[in-house]
């Protein structure tokens, strides 16, 4: 047996110093193996006496087991190694820029739009839409400005050449819809109103965002701009209704709670009473940061909108009974609170398309205007 | 409107201070646009008195003065003018002050050697007239010391907007009256001055137009002397921002700036016979006051006599018949004309005046005698003259109309309550009647006034509109419904979509040049030009939304851009087989520059490609909930695009849901792009809207068995669309296979000439029991016959 325990003591030996998984499979083979040594051993145990064996095995098969634990560790460890070099041979330089996957962008109207949607949805107010080439009936008869109205000449409306004229190269005459209507291109969302009362009638709660079209054009005007029409006309509505209304949407637009609104007698032809709104902001780096009293040291006030009730008439062109009903209206410049919200300066920068701009002033898709997360997209 | 603090004065006893005027102006409706201050630019500049004027040492036309500023010792002054001279008294600005005409703030300085401690200043440089040829000169009597702001009698002059409905507030005494019912004062009486008519009116005086001239009221007054008008005059009519002309023709500006009440004078040596409002003649000419001929129809009245038409009626005099220096004789018209036809007029001639816009907003018609009278009175007391008896040519509206008022709807609409008594008071100072049962009689300026509801805003606006407490509107009962329709919400998945694929979404004009609007046009759809564009680039409705697109693109390489990818969602505007617009909404992307920039990795910078162009359009539309898997790839996407690279996504042969590709290298020529450039554009209105789907989806059942693959690689004519092989394929065993796709495309060594290799992998699902081996042969061969039969031949 002393045999055995040298052999033992010389294979534990060889098989902690194998260089490689070679070296340790040649142990292997010399001990384990058919031919090994240990294998033979095991194999004298046959012809052993039952007390012999009964004595010499025990130490043969423990002889064994030491081995082939010996050999099973030595050949994790040296696949661990193994492993390891092979690993440390594909270090890579993670300095090195990774493909990039271009970024997106929303546009900021687009994204003041969603917010619009979002919070008048929790007031109940539904998104309507109407064309942009409209006729003057929508456009200003039925708003109260009839073809003598002075305020229609205010309104610097873009037309559309009577075709028929135009070739002949005489006067350019008017084009008209099949009923005699003038054709134009919208000069505010309020025809909206007018659509959407004539098709769902009262009560209604609406707003419209949109294009809107005006033959004007220096720094703070560009001949498109975006506005957004409220419309709500019920029963027992009345100037308070409006003040909340715009007080709570300016509240939530602007995420805070010191708005304070202004309201000022003015005139549209479509609302009596008229009121012009407006709201109080101070300066702040050379930046208008909307909120306090206007009246407050530091403070002024900026005129975000006109509104005002339904006019009684316009009630009547859309064919909603003003003895029954009455309701309030408001229209608000979407670039001009876009800007006031989140900073932009130049007007006629939403419209050009300069993808450094898009990408400085734009919202990542999933800036998605929730009432859960929140309708603001915080820089 | 502008106006002076002081003429406000004229008309409104008040102890208000300027602030709390303006506060009340914008309160009450008269949105105050701007306050200033003469005195605030006057300030450091004194009365000052020239003790010694000696000449300076070192200039020949320089001279040091010695100056009184009425405190201290006097000041040495370096003067140039050569008015300067012992004992006048003049305007000096002492250091400090800044010169209103030209912003420089003097100091002590040394003119040529000498010390100079201020400026003695011109007309010009205080920004107080034209005169500059020599300083000020003021009375002997000027107070040495004073503020000069002060001895001018400067006034702050107030701006405000008036609107369109309130033509009484288009003169000063309108905004008086509407601050003495705000309660800021008393509003005083129009103080005429007294004059005695003799004779009748030499001049016969008539309308033949009752429809467009009701009224025309004249007077003559011979004798009078024009000329330069009084201080006084001047100051009030610059304060509105007029230049003063000449004594009668401010007098006729003060009546219309102070009372709101147009009023013309005509030399009389000019006119012959009878002078006469009526029609004017189709193709009569006036030669108008601002030196431009007119040519009228006959829906315009002018006032004309025996000759020639001497006046485009409420708008403009004619030059011929107006007032000079030399005028001694005049005959005065105070008129009221149909507000419609004077709008009407001045559009058809664009002509713009001060008495249009009041003409056409409607002028107090309650008012002539008194605008006659008061004009009459003011140029007999400044110009002299002996007036005549008034004439009178017909007569103005005179019936008030009676507004039958609920004053408790001041609370239902306004959403104020404010007492009975407040409500009549408000009403009975701004000229209304009220009879006890609220019957509400208006004045005949008002012509806004309609109904209750206008009752209800002269309550309000005069009552104060920050008393209107908000009010929650009522919540709508029940569950919360989406209040988008399906198009809001398909066009907001798309947009976030987009932006996620890496896209900027840009807003561009819906207006193009038409030359660019032309290139993209639509056939058999004319376009939609505009009568009167902003400019040649502004001018046609965009027929798709990729040219704006191309040219933001081509901005944004002229910056220097590498890669721009944009999309936009807006609309095309198209015309309906009724003439009416056709908008329809479309998303717009232009892929341009480079997809991948050059890198270690990737190697040499790549653009875009169709394939770009075709993946998105896929992603999109699938984004957008279209059946995409049912789309047929066929051609026709437009001249546009690149012949063999660009198609259209239909869905059945007629529906297109979106074309794409890579534009065509003329375009991209035309749109001043360098190439290549991929463009896609999916049309949402053809996007079929999903059927009132449940929210449950289809139980999920995978199949019991694994699919198997199997390849084939076919021998094909090169021009073969693989997507055609594809579907045949597909179709060759419709129970067993679920998928096919192309995975290797080869044409070169090995492969016959004009043939190309497409091999494909299909994938098989069995059923409830696995493949045979004589399952998969038969379907092999059921393959390979569908493929041949588009000339397909398996390769070995």
């Amino acid at each position: 047996m002393s045999d055995l325990h040298t052999q033992q003591t010389e294979a534990l030996a060889a098989i902690a110093a194998a260089a490689d998984l070679a070296a340790l499979d040649e142990q292997r083979v010399a001990t384990l193996g058919k031919k090994g040594w240990v294998s033979a051993a095991l194999k004298t145990l046959g012809q052993m006496s039952p007390e012999e064996r009964a004595a010499a095995a025990p130490a043969i098969q423990a002889i064994r087991t030491e081995i082939a634990e010996a050999i099973e560790a030595k050949k994790a460890a040296l696949e661990a190694a193994e492993l390891a070099e092979r690993l440390a041979s594909e270090t890579v330089d993670l300095t090195l820029p990774a493909p990039a996957a271009p970024k997106g962008s929303i546009h900021p109207v687009s994204q003041v739009m969603d917010e619009l949607a979002e919070i008048f949805a929790d007031l109940g107010f539904a998104v309507a839409t109407g064309p942009e080439i409209e006729d003057d009936w929508h456009n200003f008869t039925a708003l109260n400005m009839d073809e003598t109205h002075p305020a229609r000449a205010m309104h610097d409306t873009f037309y559309f050449p009577d075709k028929t004229l135009a070739s002949s190269s005489e006067a350019v005459g008017q084009q008209k819809t099949p009923d005699g209507k003038d054709i134009l291109l919208r000069t505010h969302t309020s025809p909206v109103q007018i659509r959407s009362m004539l098709a769902q009638g009262a009560p209604i709660r609406i707003i419209a965002p949109g294009r809107v079209y005006r033959s004007d054009s220096d720094a703070t005007h560009t001949p498109m701009f975006h506005q957004v029409e409220g419309l709500v006309v019920d029963k027992g509505i009345h100037l308070g209704h409006l003040k909340w209304t715009l007080e709570t949407f300016f509240k939530a637009f602007f995420e805070r709670e010191d708005i304070v609104l202004r309201l000022r007698p003015s005139y549209f032809p479509f609302t009596e009473p008229s009121v012009e709104v407006d709201v109080g902001y101070s300066n702040e780096g050379g930046r208008r940061v909307v909120g306090g009293h206007g009246d407050a040291p530091g403070h002024a006030w900026m005129e975000l909108g006109g509104s005002g009730m339904v006019n009684r008439r316009v009630l009547e062109f859309a064919g909603v009974d003003p003895y029954e009903y009455q309701g309030f209206a408001f229209g608000l410049g979407i670039d001009r609170i876009a800007m006031l919200k989140y900073g932009m300066n130049d007007l006629r920068a939403f419209f050009d398309g300069d993808a450094r701009w898009l990408t400085h002033y734009g919202f990542s898709p999933f800036d998605q205007p929730t009432l859960s997360a929140g309708v603001g997209a915080r820089a | 409107m502008k106006f002076s603090l002081t003429w406000l004065k004229d008309h409104l006893e008040t102890t208000a201070t300027l602030a709390e005027i303006t506060d009340a102006l914008n309160a009450i409706g008269l949105e105050v646009e701007g306050v200033e201050d003469p005195a605030q630019k006057l300030a450091g500049f004194r009365v000052a008195h020239v003790l010694s004027a000696a000449p300076h040492p070192d200039a020949d036309k320089l001279q040091v003065l010695m100056v009184d500023t009425g405190e201290g010792d006097p000041l040495q002054v370096v003067c140039g003018a050569p008015n300067a001279r012992a004992g006048m008294k003049g305007v000096l600005g002492l250091p400090g002050a800044s010169v209103p005409a030209n912003g420089m703030v003097l100091k002590k300085s040394a003119i040529r050697g000498v010390e100079s401690n201020g400026m003695m200043c011109s007309t010009r440089e205080l920004e107080l007239g034209d005169d500059h040829d020599g300083i000020i000169e003021l009375p002997d009597d000027a107070p040495v010391g004073t503020d000069f702001a002060r001895y001018h009698g400067a006034s702050p002059v107030i701006e405000v907007a008036v609107t369109p409905n309130r033509p009484d507030c288009m003169g000063v005494y309108g905004i008086a009256r509407d601050l003495a019912a705000k309660g800021l004062g008393t509003l005083k009486p129009i103080a005429v001055p007294a004059f005695s008519p003799s004779g009748a009116c030499p001049v016969e005086i008539r309308t033949d137009d009752p429809e467009g001239c009701p009224a025309f009221y004249g007077r003559v007054v011979k004798g009078v002397k024009n000329g330069p008008s009084p201080e006084w005059l001047q100051a009030r009519l610059k304060s509105a921002g007029q230049r003063p002309i000449s004594l009668l023709v401010d007098l006729t500006n003060y009546l219309m700036l102070a009372f709101g009440c147009p009023a013309h004078a005509y030399d009389l040596a000019k006119l012959s016979g009878a002078v006469v409002a009526r029609r004017a003649k189709e193709g009569e000419q006036v030669l108008a006051l601002n030196e431009k001929t007119y040519t009228l129809d006959s829906e315009m009245v002018v006032i004309a006599d025996d000759v020639q038409v001497h006046d485009i009626a409420g708008i403009m005099g004619g030059e011929d018949s107006g007032v000079s220096e030399a005028t001694t004789d005049v005959l005065l018209e105070i008129a009221f004309f149909d507000p419609a036809r004077i709008g009407a007029t001045g559009r058809k001639l664009g002509l713009a005046s001060d008495a249009r816009t009041r003409f056409e907003r409607g002028v107090d018609p309650e008012f002539l005698d008194d605008g006659l009278d008061l004009l009459t009175g003011l140029i007999v007391e400044l110009a002299g003259g002996s007036p005549s008896e008034a004439l009178r040519a017909g007569s103005p509206p005179a019936q008030a109309k009676v507004v039958a008022f609920d004053p408790g709807l001041t609370l239902r609409l306004g959403g104020v309550e404010v007492a009975e008594d407040e409500q009549r008071r408000i009403l009975e100072s701004l000229g209304f009647r009220v009879d006890a049962q609220w019957n509400v009689a208006c004045p005949l300026r008002r012509h806004d006034i309609e109904g209750p509801a206008d009752l209800v805003e002269e309550v309000v606006r005069i009552h104060g509109l920050d008393k209107v407490e908000s009010v929650p509107l009522p919540r709508a009962d029940g569950v919360a419904r989406p209040t988008a329709t399906s198009a809001q919400v398909l066009e907001r998945r798309l947009r976030r979509a987009a932006a996620a694929s890496g896209l900027n979404e840009a807003v561009t004009w819906s207006f193009l040049p038409e030359w660019a609007a032309e290139h993209f046009a639509v056939e058999g759809q004319d376009l939609w030009l505009l009568a009167n564009p902003i400019s040649e680039d502004l001018k046609a409705m965009r027929p798709s939304l990729l040219p704006g697109l191309l040219m933001a693109a081509a901005r944004n390489d002229a910056r220097g851009a590498d890669s721009t990818r944009l999309f936009e969602i807006g609309r095309r505007y198209f015309r309906g087989s009724d003439g009416l617009s056709d908008e329809r909404a479309t998303l717009g992307v232009v892929l341009a520059g480079e997809k991948t920039p050059r890198g270690w990795a990737s190697g040499k910078a790549q653009g875009f490609d169709v394939y770009d162009a075709k993946g998105l359009a896929l992603s999109l539309l699938e984004a957008a909930g279209a059946p995409t898997q049912n789309l047929m790839v066929m051609g026709e996407a437009g001249d546009q695009f690149h012949p063999g690279q660009s198609a259209t996504l239909r869905l059945g042969p007629k529906v297109v849901l979106a074309r794409f590709g890579m534009v065509h290298p003329a375009t991209l020529k035309a749109f001043d792009l360098g190439g290549p450039v991929a463009a896609v554009e999916l049309f949402l209105d053809s996007i079929p809207a999903k059927k009132n789907a449940a929210f449950a989806r289809a139980p999920f059942t995978p199949p019991a068995l694994q699919a198997v693959t199997r390849d084939f690689a076919f021998l094909v004519p090169q021009d073969l669309a693989a997507g055609d092989l594809v579907r045949s394929v597909q179709g060759a065993d419709k129970a067993s296979i679920v998928a096919a796709q192309v995975f290797d495309v080869f044409s070169g060594a090995g492969v016959p000439e004009g043939k190309k290799s497409l091999a494909i992998e299909v994938t098989l699902q069995p059923g409830d029991k696995t493949f045979t081996d004589a399952d998969l042969k038969a379907i092999s061969e059921k393959i390979v016959a569908a493929a041949g039969k588009l000339g397909a031949e398996l390769r070995g």
